[in-house]
């Protein structure tokens, strides 16, 4: 398998991208971050998977396609069952022998939106990680339905506001807690999942690559920041990252095999939860003084979690 | 590495301006090469060794989205590679490890690569879309008394 150095960024960017520019995503758009350091990281025949979402409706405007890679589009649920049905046939035609190429390198990936990963797509992606499809699943997580217009999905945290759960005068957004996709991915039997940001691209970058080299099926939830929905500049999609990952909000690990959990990066200087919500205009309304009891309630589950994490990590169960 | 900077297939057209097709007008299945050739080895090529199809967004603009351009100052750089691994729109043109510029026809203006530029004075800075680079070269900020 030809890997590209990731060990400094200098030997990363004599790679050879593979990813085109003029998508339509808008300016500033996480995804295309991930999505392009993703095929950068590899030097493999890539067969990817994209359902309906941003990434989608961006990157392949008829008559344009944007992917230096075979790249199959499919309906808003299925982008693992698409990678998988490609996975299966490419192994019964390697197993009968009527591949014209069967020696090269080839890795299966999807990539859904968190709308398609957390709630429609849900029941479809465990059923590929169940039938230990090798693939790996990326779902770019910008904790929206972004490509409709920023209705809530089971991925949007307590306290936002958006288009399904406005926050107003009677209420501070959305009431329900982001689901945990780690934590389930793992019970799934899923060989390797993982936590990653594009700010710390080393450790998206090691990620990526550990997945593609397991033999089974992966999952990678990808913090993406949405410029559009979450309200924010943006030249600041990399600065709201860092507050993400640093404030630990959106912690990075792993889980190998269910059970050995790793914490991948650990921030010098852990920043206040509230740091990440004043700079973003979705949680705008939360420093309103009725609204101070979400902030904390905020900052105690970062906390539990943090420590949760911790605890597993120690514990190896 | 002649024609790396402004590559002669790189952004002929202009996004929605022709070939409008209506949704109902697509063939069902459709399949769009990217290459003009047989592109199994494309991951060990350059953009200036691809033959890009007419197909590929890489021969395709999105330039007028701007009105504000990321211009680079190359004194400056320290070739950290910052600006070329966060680029959202493959913009920011590397080669054997040295920035080599700006892809004008698919940077989209967000200013990303800017705010991650850690030199001081910054390396990339926003200037309207009009001003020239020279121009805009010549009243860059002074260094204060850092880097070579
Ligand atoms: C079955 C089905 N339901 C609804 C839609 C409409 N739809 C298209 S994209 C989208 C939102 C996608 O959200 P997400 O998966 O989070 O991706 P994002 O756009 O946020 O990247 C929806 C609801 C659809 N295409 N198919
Ligand atoms: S709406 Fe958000 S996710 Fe969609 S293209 Fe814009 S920034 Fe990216
Ligand atoms: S302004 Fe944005 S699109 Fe243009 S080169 Fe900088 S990061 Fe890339
Ligand atoms: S981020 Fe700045 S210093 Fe680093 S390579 Fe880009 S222009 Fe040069
Ligand atoms: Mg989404």
């Amino acid at each position: 398998m030809a890997i590209t150095s990731v060990k400094n960024l200098k030997e990363f960017s004599t790679t050879n991208e593979r990813f085109e520019g003029a998508h339509l995503l808008c300016p500033g758009c996480a995804h295309s971050m991930i999505v392009r350091e993703l095929m950068n990281c590899s030097d493999d025949n890539l067969v990817i998977s994209t359902n309906t979402g941003c990434l989608e409706v961006s990157t392949a405007v008829y008559p344009y396609t944007s992917w230096d890679t075979s790249w199959i589009h499919i309906g808003f649920e299925n982008a693992a069952t698409a990678a998988a049905g490609a996975e299966a046939m490419y192994k019964a035609r390697k197993r009968k022998g009527t591949l014209k190429n069967p020696d090269a390198p080839v890795k299966f990936v999807a990539f859904g939106g968190d709308g398609s990963t957390y709630d429609i797509g849900f029941q479809w992606l465990s059923g590929a990680v169940e039938r230990g499809h090798n693939f790996t699943y990326i779902c770019l997580d910008n904790e929206n339905y972004a490509n409709t217009g920023g209705q809530r999905s089971s991925s949007t945290p307590i306290g936002a506001s958006t288009t399904t759960a406005p926050a107003g005068r009677v209420s501070y957004g959305e009431k329900r807690n982001k689901k945990d996709m780690m934590a389930i991915m793992a019970a799934n039997g899923a060989s390797y999942v993982a936590q990653v940001a594009p700010n710390k691209w080393k450790n998206m970058a090691q990620a990526f690559q550990k997945a593609l080299s397991i033999d089974g099926p992966c999952y990678i939830n990808a913090l993406s920041a949405c410029t559009t929905e979450w309200k924010f500049d943006p030249k600041d999609t990399i600065n709201i990252s860092d507050l993400a990952t640093d404030s630990l909000v959106f912690p990075l690990y792993e889980i190998i095999d269910g059970t050995e959990l790793n914490i991948t990066y650990r921030p010098k200087n852990v920043l206040p939860v509230k740091d990440y919500l004043a700079a973003q205009g979705r949680f705008k309304h939360l420093f309103k003084p009725e609204n101070a009891h979400i902030l904390e309630e905020w900052q105690k589950r970062v906390d539990e979690k943090w420590e949760y994490l911790q605890r597993r990590e120690e514990a190896r169960v | 590495m002649s024609n790396v900077l402004s590559n002669e297939k790189r952004g002929m057209h202009e996004l929605g301006a022709e070939k409008k097709v209506g949704w109902d007008e697509v063939t069902h299945g459709v399949v769009l090469h990217s290459f003009e050739d047989d592109a199994t080895d494309v991951a060990m090529r350059k953009a200036e060794d691809r033959k890009y199809s007419e197909f590929s967004s890489y021969t395709a603009t999105v330039a007028s989205w701007r009105v504000i351009k990321p211009v680079y100052n190359r004194d400056i750089c320290i070739d950290c590679q910052n600006c070329w691994v966060w680029c959202p729109d493959s913009s920011i043109i590397s080669r054997d490890k040295q920035i080599l510029g700006i892809d004008y026809d698919h940077c989209k203006g967000c200013g990303v690569c800017v705010e991650v530029c850690p030199t001081n004075p910054k390396s990339l800075l926003m200037f309207g879309e009009a001003m020239s680079s020279e121009d805009a070269i010549a009243q860059w900020p002074v260094k204060e008394k850092k880097e070579k």
